[in-house]
């Protein structure tokens, strides 16, 4: 049985890096005793695993990774269980039961990511305008870094939407395996295109969701492909 | 939510912003308005390293337990943090309140190696405290010295206000009283140090007067204080299932040196061997009850949630419980998915039986420290084991299915000859052909006998305290030695072989047996900038020697001299159990070549009886 559980990063959690976080989450689980299955072998390790995973100093609503349990929990009592394990800056905020086959979980299944982009100071000030004359150039070219060389992509069609909320910079960007933008990369080219002295690190970025696609081509938040598990 | 004490910039521009955060699970928060003592507790090298230790977790979670006090955690940052905090003159904070630790009453700084002495400056220099304790006003912390160095705390007395000598849990509830009750009656940092100067294993060094003869040796160490003692006795627990121990202990994001629930079994070694402080100092050898020690795992290993324990003691398989021990672990957690990780062992029937439930056995190695490479050298250091007996047990893993071994060694102990550094290639080598004995076809391939020498230290409070060492030249040489007759060796092939810096290991032979006068040395080493020297990469050799000459600091009279029977050391005036007729009686001995019983076999009157406990009263009920 496969179970998804969706959590909260914020505060100072968000200086804990990815691979620390899955080791956060593997001592979380014994605290909790939360029944996840283990791989067989001479050294068992439980079976877990992580979608997109955020990178250090980044806050998010809406992270998520998928275990398999060796026997039923309530999704009531795993999240009560879970968030008495939990530090500040971590909340467990679903656990529901997702299909077995394969291809419902992991990276595979992620489409796009939410994230909003907050000034650090005031005074730092964009309009709806700025955003629409940004997105209306045909191609937006960034040097991405790979591990051996940095190449130049275009990264316009990876951003499905931008918008002001209050101060802050709405942007709904692809995510996954096949595309993964960063929304630091977009801050960057945005105050290029705009002639502006700021740079990317004046901006704190929390991510709010990430999402599946469904059938008909909608976005779904990636709990919503599960079911409650009822005591 | 907690306010940080840097910045989300430097906390992003650093390495392992973990590091400095706080917020662990277990990690204790209170009101600082509702306590009366503020503690910062230090380990002065990095998180990694400090969070790793079980000592700092036992008073940490031992001053927790108190209402009236709140512990807190600091070690030091690392280089890329210590330059932004000097440039931006952050001062240095605790990680749970992230508050200077200027503002606290105690600092609390844990000795544990000598190399980590100029990071007790950065640490004090950073926390903005000044670095002579005769230099601090009322405002500042008292700062405490505590751990295995703190035997010798000479190099470093003029740093502290006071040392606390000895096991953390007997006399901390007094000294935490007696703070209280001086401020209650608005008494003054001096009058607190008097105070705490009549607490038994209490040291306020500037209590004290060093007076040095004409050839640089000490002529008397004397109170010139009516307050302070003549002799510190160093504290020992007498009953260790009478004392507290950290059930939830902090559980780090980052990883550790020693990531996994560390269970305490027993302190002191019955052993005896003559290099080593630890079998000296922890004497006498206390065991902790076998159920009060199932109770502990399961209790941490739930609050914890790691997935491996180990045992701790300096000699695993002298504890008598120890095949209960391992037995309840295998059976109650290996079906959980935790890691049993054992201690090295003797090896026999038991010990191959439970390695092998326990641990891959293509990936593991058997771990055996001889020591010295010959018997007569082994007689001299009063070590047991026999070249039967690991042969013996090494055949046994082989033909239990192991093919690496390690092996440990020392090198440059008193009285070694070079026949002596060659039997150490040739030891390996005979563990290798007993792997070779095997037929073909029930071996696992090729061994591998991997053996490494460290060069040897003399230490206070052991027999070996009145030996001299030798220059770094003669050290590099003793290690070409060995590694010319590794190459004349049968199965060179099959055998690695690794050795340790030598300049690190005269540095630490001065401090070791250093008196009050080293103390500029370090000093001055700090200010050429110093820092992590138990850090190879960080380790600067030439800046040292340049603080030695700057100082007209003479190494070779620490290092180089062989100490006479009648010399006073500068540890003389702390009473740590073994007396000083003892350890010259085995000092004696070890120049004869004449081997001690251990404690259970029989008694040699070493002078740890006084502490009334431990094996000194076994089966005498």
């Amino acid at each position: 049985m496969k179970a998804r559980i969706k959590f909260r990063k914020y505060g100072v959690m968000k200086y804990i890096g990815h691979l620390d976080v899955m080791r956060y989450f593997q001592k979380a689980m014994r605290r909790a005793e939360i029944p996840i299955a283990f791989t067989q072998g001479f050294s068992p390790h439980m079976i877990m695993s992580f979608a997109n995973p955020l990178g250090v100093g980044l806050t998010s609503d809406g992270e998520y990774f998928d275990i398999e349990l060796k026997e039923p929990i309530s999704s009531e009592d795993a999240v009560r269980q879970l968030n008495e394990a939990m530090v500040d800056g971590m909340e467990v905020v679903s656990f529901v039961q997702i299909p077995d086959e394969k291809k419902a979980t992991g990276m595979a299944i992620i489409e796009a990511a939410d994230y909003l982009s907050i000034p650090k100071k005031e005074g730092i000030l964009f309009s709806n305008e700025d955003l629409a004359s940004f997105l209306s150039q045909t191609e937006i070219l960034v040097l991405k870094q790979t591990k051996k060389s940095e190449k130049e992509v275009n990264i316009r069609p990876w951003i499905h939407k931008m918008e002001m909320r209050g101060n802050d910079i709405f942007m709904q960007v692809s995510a996954g395996s096949a595309a993964n933008l960063k929304p630091e990369l977009v801050i960057k080219s945005l105050l290029h295109f705009l002639c502006k002295k700021e740079t990317e690190t004046d901006f704190y970025y929390h991510r709010i969701e990430n999402y599946a696609r469904l059938e008909d081509g909608k976005l779904i938040p990636l709990d919503g492909l599960g079911t409650k598990i009822e005591g | 939510m907690r306010k940080l004490a840097l910045s989300d910039e430097i906390l992003l521009k650093v390495e392992k912003p973990a590091r400095y955060i706080g917020n662990e699970v277990n990690s204790v928060m209170k009101d600082k308005e509702k306590v009366d003592i503020r503690f910062a507790m230090c380990f002065p090298d990095v998180y990694e390293i400090g969070m790793s230790h079980l000592g700092i977790q036992i008073l940490y979670d031992m001053f927790n337990r108190r209402e009236d006090v709140w512990c807190e955690r600091v070690y030091s940052p690392w280089t890329d943090l210590d330059k932004i905090m000097r440039e931006e003159k952050i001062p240095l904070f605790a990680l749970e309140s992230q508050d200077p630790i200027k503002e606290f009453d105690f600092l609390g700084i844990t000795l544990q190696y000598e190399m980590c002495y100029t990071n007790i400056l950065q640490i004090l220099d950073l926390s903005q405290i000044p670095l002579f304790a005769k230099d601090r006003s009322e405002e500042d912390p008292i700062v405490i010295g505590g751990g295995p160095c703190a035997v010798n705390p000479e190099p470093i007395a003029d740093f502290f206000d006071l040392f606390y000598v000895g096991e953390g849990e007997t006399q901390y509830d007094a000294l935490l009283e007696a703070y209280k009750e001086n401020r209650r009656c608005g008494g003054s940092r001096k009058d607190f140090l008097q105070m705490a100067a009549k607490i038994e294993g209490i040291y306020v060094p500037q209590f004290y007067d060093a007076v040095y003869n004409e050839d640089g040796t000490l002529k008397s160490f004397v109170p010139n204080d009516p307050h302070a003692k003549e002799k510190i006795r160093r504290q020992v627990v007498v009953d260790m299932d009478k004392v507290s121990y950290p059930t939830k202990p902090v559980v780090p994001f980052i990883k550790v040196t020693q990531d996994r629930v560390v269970l305490e079994v027993m302190r002191g070694c019955i052993r005896g061997c003559r290099f080593c402080q630890a079998g000296m100092i922890y004497r006498p050898t206390r065991e902790k009850n076998l159920e009060t020690l199932k109770k502990y795992a399961s209790e941490m290993l739930k609050s914890t949630g790691h997935e491996e324990i180990s045992l701790s003691s300096l000699s695993s398989s002298d504890f008598s419980e120890l095949k209960g021990i391992v037995t309840y672990l295998i059976d109650e957690f290996k079906g959980k998915g935790i890691n049993i990780s054992l201690p090295s062992l003797r090896i026999d029937a038991f010990s191959l039986d439970v390695m092998s439930k326990v641990q891959d056995i293509r990936k593991s190695s058997l771990t055996f420290a001889p020591e010295a490479g010959s018997q007569r050298m082994r007689n001299v250091i009063n070590k047991g084991l026999t070249e039967e007996m690991i042969l013996e047990g090494a055949g046994k893993a082989f033909e239990g299915g192991w093919n690496k071994v390690k092996l440990y060694f020392m090198l440059g102990l008193p009285t070694e000859t070079e026949e002596d550094m060659k039997e150490i290639p040739r030891l390996a080598d005979k563990v290798a052909r007993r792997y070779y004995e095997i037929p073909k076809d029930k071996r696992n391939g090729k061994c591998q006998i991997t053996f490494s020498t460290s060069f040897f230290i003399p230490k206070p409070f052991t027999p070996f305290q009145w030996a001299k060492m030798y220059t770094m030249d003669e050290y590099i040489h003793r290690a070409h030695v060995v590694n010319q007759e590794m190459k004349e060796q049968l199965n060179r092939k099959s055998l690695k072989y690794n050795w340790h810096e030598a300049d690190v290991t005269v540095l630490e032979g001065v401090f070791a047996r250093g008196d009050r006068r080293t103390s500029k040395v370090l000093l001055e080493a700090y200010r050429l900038g110093c820092l992590f020297d138990s850090w190879s990469e960080q380790f600067d050799n030439k800046k040292w020697m340049q603080a030695f000459e700057n100082t007209g600091t003479d190494i070779a009279f620490y290092t180089m001299r062989e100490r006479g029977k009648k010399e006073l050391f500068p540890w003389d005036f702390i009473d740590a159990g073994v007396t000083k007729s003892f350890l010259y009686r085995e000092w004696e001995r070890a120049m004869r070549g004449e081997v001690t019983p251990n404690c259970r076999e029989k008694c040699s009157a070493c002078g740890a009886m006084c502490y009334e406990g431990g094996v000194c009263f076994e089966g005498k009920n």
